[in-house]
């Protein structure tokens, strides 16, 4: 065991070193995306709403960078702003599943028994239902609307977290260090926070990426079909469905914001897999 | 003089960090194994004695590299060959027997299939001839059934057989040279010297070179010719098993014989307690199992008492019931019926019923420290916490008590700061011991705390137990299968098998004979420094073991 001095710079130097190329590609542009996210407003051209030419579907020029949508608005600046509110709502989703996901399968592997054997079988029968189905009944019956549309995804998703985070707090309840602590009298808080959590962290961060790429395709899938984000309110999704009539006059009109969420969720995936296989490693080496 | 079959020359294995930094693991190493003869690499876990058998195999394990010297098999150089060549060298001219078979056989083939694989796909055999020669193997072995054990599955033969089936496997295609890699150190002392018995037959009657890798010297003054010893991939000490047994000249050799597990010479005689206390602990005819009614029994009728400033040591082989006993005591498991007292008052059976105090003056240390000590803090707050939770000491406080409590067992104070992975194995442990320390208990229950470190470290771990009892006033629960550990530091011992305890009382009483038949099979088994030891303890072993059958 070769020990070394941990502070940040050494921290950072390392990381930069176990960098492949498709991980570089990848957080370059995520870093990309979201700092467009964080400035859509000051860095949009234009006011997304308003409309400056009477073309539908204007190629790329050097006034309108991406051409005109189908009301003959500056597609990049809705593309900027697209992407803002894609990914805010995909991270509040993220974030929503992941505190009652992660809540509950901690709960369900640190008392076990019952309560797991309750908390389970209600969210398999939840897992059966189909995603889309689900939402869509939802979405219907109570109208679309922001809040319904965070808590429905954020509900499906939790079912997936609940899975992982209880697969991972069961193997971590049995480890002869919980047991130490079972046998000083420790509550299930302390157990949950400081034994479970910190052992767990890794996988739910690589768990994170993926379903924050989920929830970014299931909103653009939502949106595409019309129950998602409502007009004057645009995402991702929405603008690949109001322009799909481009295609038919040969132009790429809607081609932008498909590829944009392709790439996102591209981009996303080889980061989680570069964070998986490096955090692997330094286990192996740890041992 | 019989020619040399391997010749090993100045080897030397390196292995490369992140910054392509060498750093030798193996430093020019030579010797000799002439056909017919067993050496023994002996040494503690990090002493490059695997990575030299593997070596001998022209194999690096992944990270490590060959650099220097050479393996000379036959006059035929082994480094030198290519991987096609090595092929057919591994599994037919060296083979290789691993330290657990259990993760080494296939569970979804029988067991016949497995021994027979190599030959059958070399075409050195036919399928029937192969089944023969198998079958000829068990003979040899001494395994029960012969003629049918090939047909079973890994899972319905026991651990000892299955390493004798290991050993049927490498010897299948009449190899020349045979490496064991602690064949014996996963099984159960009673069981040990059965397999060494007829690992030993095997080698003679074959007149195999073998290389047995251990680390327990008194294991391998049964089989080895020679040995060698090894100390962080360097050689500390040559020559044959009688030099190196009765006249060591290194200082490390003289260590590690002191350290094996042997008998001691006087057992400690017991003190004649006059005045009669209330016991510490006090276990009164507990039954338990496990499943859902606990109807799998585990332990049954148990009763046993452990006095204040005493070591009460448990021994019996896996599952005995010894770990499930320690586990009631502690309230990790509820009894069926009967019921633990602690200084006479009956405790609860379930830990969320028992009071703090009574929580703290009943602390468990655990086998291995590696798992025990949770990866992700710090050891200021893994010894912290106990002292934080019991006594509601401050951070300040708890600081100043943490680098008391390190250097309590011998660990420099800096180690508060470090995480349990930057530790050795032995230093893992001590902070393992000193987390039960900080409650300042009355009992620590010690399930096989010393089974998995090497001998001298292991030895270092008893001698700090001693002296922190001289110290503090502690008592011991001592759970182990290893007889000579706890006659070495126990007053009281009790035997249990199959549950029950069948025998009871001070150390003196119960292990000096005559003794009950299971008791003096466990005796039996612990190896002696002698090298006509193995021939006799087998034969006795088998009376005993009929003896235990027909009662």
């Amino acid at each position: 065991m070769i020990l070394e001095k941990n502070d940040w710079k050494s921290s950072i130097s390392e990381i930069v070193k176990d960098l492949t190329p498709g991980a570089f590609l990848s957080i370059l542009f995520l870093i990309l995306v979201i700092l467009v996210g964080l400035f859509a407003p000051w860095l949009a051209p234009f006011d997304q709403a308003e409309i400056l030419t009477n073309e539908s579907f204007e190629p790329p020029s050097d006034l309108l960078w991406l051409g005109s949508d189908f009301l003959g608005r500056d597609l990049l600046s809705r593309l900027i702003n697209g992407v803002r509110v894609t990914l805010f709502l995909a991270l509040l989703i993220t974030f929503l599943s992941f505190i009652m996901g992660v809540g509950l399968g901690f709960l369900a592997a640190a008392f076990g028994g019952r309560i797991d054997s309750i908390i389970s079988r209600v969210n398999d029968a939840l897992l059966s239902f189909p995603a889309l189905m689900l939402a869509l009944i939802v979405i219907n019956s109570l109208g679309s609307s922001f809040t319904v549309l965070v808590f429905t995804i954020a509900f499906i998703d939790m079912t997936r977290v609940f899975r992982v985070s209880r697969a991972l707090a069961v193997n971590i309840m049995v480890m002869d260090y919980v047991e130490a602590a079972v046998v000083r009298g420790e509550g299930k808080t302390w157990i949950i926070l400081q034994e479970v959590l910190p052992n767990s962290i890794t996988p739910l961060a690589a768990e994170f990426g993926i379903r924050f790429t989920y929830a970014i395709l299931f909103i653009s899938a939502l949106s595409f079909l019309g129950l998602g984000v409502q007009p004057p309110q645009s995402d991702l999704g929405v603008l690949v469905k109001e322009n799909m009539q481009a295609l038919l006059y040969g132009e790429y009109t809607n081609i932008y914001p498909a590829l944009t969420i392709a790439a996102i969720a591209i981009s996303m995936n080889v980061f989680v897999d570069w964070l998986l296989k490096r955090s692997s490693a330094k286990l192996s080496e740890e041992i | 003089m019989a020619k040399s079959l391997l010749t090993v020359k100045n080897l030397s294995v390196c292995v490369k960090d992140k910054q392509d930094n060498q750093h030798k693991i193996v430093d020019n190493i030579s010797f000799v194994v002439n056909s017919g003869e067993v050496i023994a690499l002996i040494g503690e876990s990090g002493s490059g004695k695997t990575t030299i058998s593997l070596s001998c195999m022209g194999y690096a394990r992944p990270g490590c590299f060959i650099t220097d010297g050479e393996v000379r098999l036959d006059e035929e150089s082994v480094l030198t060959k290519s991987l096609k060549e090595l092929q057919t060298l591994r599994g037919k001219e060296i083979t290789y027997v691993a330290q657990s078979a259990a993760a080494s056989f296939n569970g979804a083939m029988t067991i016949n299939a497995q021994v027979t694989e190599i030959p059958i796909i070399t075409k050195a055999m036919t399928k029937e001839e192969a089944k023969n020669k198998a079958e000829k193997l068990y003979k040899e072995l001494e395994l029960p059934n012969p003629d049918t054990i090939g047909l079973r599955y890994p899972h319905q033969v026991s651990g000892g057989q299955l390493q004798r089936l290991m050993a049927a496997m490498a010897m299948i295609s009449d190899p020349k040279l045979l490496i064991l890699d602690e064949p014996t150190t996963a099984l159960d002392v009673t069981t040990q010297i059965e397999v060494l018995h007829s690992f030993k037959k095997l080698i003679k009657n074959n007149n195999t070179a073998a290389i047995y890798v251990t680390h327990d010297l008194s294991l391998v003054a049964q089989v080895a010719d020679h040995i060698l010893v090894l100390k962080d991939g360097v050689h500390i000490e040559y020559g044959t098993t009688n030099q190196i047994i009765n006249n060591p000249q290194e200082d490390y050799t003289k260590a590690l014989i002191e350290a094996a597990h042997i008998m001691p010479d006087e057992l400690s005689s017991s003190y004649l307690n006059t005045s009669k206390k209330t016991s510490l602990i006090d276990v009164q005819d507990i039954t338990a199992g496990y499943g859902k009614k606990q109807e799998m029994i585990a332990v049954k009728n148990v009763n046993l008492s452990v006095e204040p400033g005493e070591t009460v040591g448990i021994i019996g082989e896996s599952g005995s019931g010894k770990t499930t006993l320690g586990r009631i005591i502690s309230g990790l498991m509820a009894p069926k019926t009967g019921c633990v007292m602690l200084n006479g008052k009956p405790l609860k059976g379930d830990i969320a019923h028992r009071s703090r105090d009574e929580l703290r003056d009943i602390q468990f240390a655990f086998q291995m420290a590696d798992v025990a000590l949770n990866p992700r803090q710090k050891i200021e707050k893994i010894l912290g916490r106990p002292m934080q939770f019991y006594k509601k000491l401050s951070k300040k406080e708890t600081r100043y008590e943490v680098e008391k409590l390190l250097g309590r067992v011998e660990l420099p104070t800096e180690f508060s700061n470090r995480y349990p992975t930057e530790l050795s194995g032995g230093q893992r442990q001590r902070v393992n011991l000193a987390r039960a320390l900080a409650a300042e208990p009355k009992l620590i229950i010690c399930d096989e705390i010393t089974s998995a470190l090497d001998t001298i470290v292991a030895q270092q771990i008893l001698d700090l137990l001693q002296s922190l009892q001289e110290e503090l006033g502690l008592s011991y629960l001592f759970i182990t299968h290893n007889i000579a550990t706890v006659a070495q530091i126990s007053k009281k011992i009790a035997v249990m098998r199959e549950g029950k305890i069948i025998e009871q009382g001070f150390v003196e009483d119960v292990l000096t004979p005559p003794c009950h038949e299971y008791t003096q099979l466990l005796l039996n088994s612990v190896p002696e420094m002698r090298t006509d030891w193995l021939d006799k303890a087998v034969i006795e072993r088998r009376q005993l073991l009929a003896e235990l059958n027909r009662l």
